[in-house]
């Protein structure tokens, strides 16, 4: 177990290391560089002048001395200035990351709860009129535009019905807890809903496949009640695997709740990194990316991990 | 693994026909396909039935209800809602149904040669599609949508041409999406090269590309088709959101995704312009979604009958 886990947190590590370089690479590719930007604010620049502010600020070096030049600062912790909020990139994070946090846990167990009784009742009516229309269901949720359902969950419940706001945060400074919670009501509803129909397809056709074992057979024979064979010794298994979604799913949403975030205008990271991709904010956009490719590679690592422990038969490959 | 062995085995075509024509699902997905298809080639035709352009602005007939020379009403430019939906259906369609093919190439061609050559060069392919996997996609898509060809040195010329984003969102799609069937394909090929036909095309002389291409290949077809059949469907969808953010297809061009973008601002006051680009991705998406799955159990009723 432990050589398999000192592999993979030395390949995960690789990973962000390699990463920090691309991203780095790619940052400088996108258009509008600060020197630019300086030019449009004073176009009395001269090329001259050019030169040299590309020369103070490291500009004329090759990229591989200047990513290098990045990474000590950024080891020693120090990430620079955001443009867009005129604050240490570092601390402007903080916050967006707990706001993140929080709307990725909550939609995620609300999917979670719902998923796991609808999955079990389906796959124990495996075949029927129930079982069908649960699959069905399922495609759609997994098909449907996040940005639409969104959309159109605004135009139903803000702008016809008037009963939820259209914003993911309220506006007042010091708003109440009921407050907060009524905003989170329709960015929570949108992620629960696009999540819930792959996760009731996940533990549906895990619990298919543990119903039809051997032991499932025996438990029957020996008498025991069928609710207590469904759902402790069927589920017991199903669930294994499900674990692992759980965390592929945690790593996803840290950037994957990009979209319902800049729909609500939800201050979280994916909105983060949208503005700052856009807003031409270098420092902000490089490390808001870097950190949640290190935290979805990390729910990856958690996840195999997680199996392997659970399951040993893993392990041995 | 005996599973993914059955999954390896060659398409029986009539059988396999047969088994796809008798699920309800599948026959309406192929009829919603068809028909989206079918309305995307005939853009120009109902074009010049209708007497408009889709992209001419008439700016004394804007967000007009539903009219005999307007079925779907006008948007907030003049223009026709219908003939706009039509045309974007044929950036959105292209983009999904190339996009999906080409992540497909890349996937199986490095699934091939994963799995055949094996040794270090399967660690580390299978290493750069693990570490692929575990990417966030969706903020590095964005970055990659965002970033300056020119900076790259394409000419200036290629670079701002209206055609270039629909290009750049295809390879996009195709470098984020091959990961899935290069496993596909690479498992297939494990099991397969130690079966009798190849170890007798060896003894016969073939050489490796020859064992890969004709061989190997053909063997692995069914879930290579399946694979792609599911990602055409979450192409489009990344599409859509990439264009919807303006990051993808850029104007006057237009998709699905890029024409929600205008109707967000206007969901208060012309809800359905928001409404029917979303639904015709949705119907896109779980059409193929479908037609995916039943491809996947027709061609391998053995699995299905399982429970997966």
């Amino acid at each position: 177990m432990s050589h398999f886990l000192v592999r993979r947190l030395l390949q995960a590590t690789m990973l962000v290391a390699l990463m920090s370089f691309v991203c780095y690479a790619l940052i400088g590719l996108m258009p509008g560089d600060p020197i630019d930007l300086m030019l449009s604010a004073d176009p009395r620049l001269t090329p001259d002048d050019i030169a040299r502010l590309k020369a103070i600020h490291g500009l004329d070096q090759p990229i591989l001395e200047r990513y290098l030049a990045w990474l000590g600062k950024a080891l020693t912790g120090e990430f620079g200035y955001s443009r867009l909020y005129s604050q240490p990139a570092a601390a402007v994070l903080g916050p967006r990351l707990a706001n993140t946090a929080l709307l990725m846990g909550v939609s995620l167990t609300a999917a979670a709860l719902i998923a796991l009784p609808i999955a079990v009742t389906a796959a124990a009516h495996a075949g029927t009129g129930f079982d069908r229309a649960v699959n069905a269901l399922c495609f759609a949720g997994i098909s449907v535009p996040t940005f639409w359902l969104a959309l159109v969950l605004i135009l139903v419940f803000a702008v016809e019905l008037g009963w939820l706001p259209a914003a993911g945060l309220p506006m007042a400074r010091d708003p109440g807890l009921a407050e907060r919670a009524r905003h989170l009501v329709l960015p929570v509803l949108t992620l629960t809903i696009a999540a819930v129909g792959g996760h009731v397809r996940y533990i549906r056709a895990a619990m298919v496949e543990a119903l039809g074992q051997d032991y499932i057979r025996t438990a029957h024979a020996k008498g025991l009640h069928p609710r207590r064979v469904l759902w402790r010794h069927a589920l017991r298994n199903a669930l294994l695997p499900y674990v692992t979604i759980l965390a592929l799913d945690c790593g996803a949403l840290v950037s994957g709740a990009l979209v319902t975030e800049t729909m609500f205008g939800y201050p979280g990271m994916g909105k983060l990194i949208f503005d700052a991709v856009m807003g031409n904010d270098y420092n902000l956009a490089l490390l808001a990316l870097l950190l949640v490719t290190a935290l979805t590679v990390a729910c990856n690592l958690l996840a195999d991990v997680a199996y392997a422990a659970l399951d040993p038969r893993i392990r041995q490959r | 693994m005996t599973a993914l062995a059955s999954a390896v085995a060659a398409p029986r075509m009539p059988g396999f026909l047969r088994r796809l024509w008798r699920r309800p699902g599948a026959c309406a997905s192929i009829l919603v396909l068809g028909l989206l298809g079918l309305g995307a080639l005939l853009a120009p035709l109902v074009a010049r039935i209708l007497g408009h352009d889709p992209e001419m602005v008439d700016l004394l007939a804007r967000l007009e209800g539903p009219s005999l020379s307007h079925p779907l009403g006008t948007d907030e430019l003049g223009r026709d809602t219908l003939l706009r939906l039509l045309q974007g259906g044929r950036v959105s369609l292209l983009v999904g149904l190339v996009g999906a093919v080409g992540a497909a190439s890349i996937g199986t061609a490095v699934g091939l040669v994963a799995g055949y050559v094996g040794g270090r060069l399967d660690a580390l392919l299978m290493r750069v599609c693990d570490g692929v996997i575990a990417l966030p996609m969706l903020p590095l898509l964005i970055v990659l949508a965002a970033v300056d060809l020119q900076k790259l040195g394409v000419p200036a010329g290629i670079a701002d041409s209206e055609d270039a984003s629909i290009y750049r969102i295809v390879a996009l799609v195709a470098l984020a999406g091959w990961t899935g069937v290069a496993r596909l394909v690479r498992a297939g090929v494990l099991s397969l090269r130690e079966r009798d036909f190849v170890t007798a095309a060896v003894a016969v002389g073939c050489g490796p590309w020859r064992i890969m291409l004709r061989h190997l290949l053909p063997n692995t077809l069914s879930p290579i088709l399946v694979a792609t059949t599911l990602s055409v469907g979450s192409v489009i969808l990344v599409e859509s959101v990439l264009s919807f953010l303006g990051l993808g297809i850029q104007p006057p061009a237009a998709s699905w995704g890029s024409m929600l973008t205008n109707a967000q601002e206007l969901v208060t006051t012309a809800p359905m312009l928001a409404i029917y680009p979303g639904l015709l991705i949705f119907a896109t998406v779980v059409a193929c979604n479908v037609l995916g799955d039943a491809l996947q159990e027709a061609l391998d009723p053995q699995q299905s009958r399982s429970g997966r």
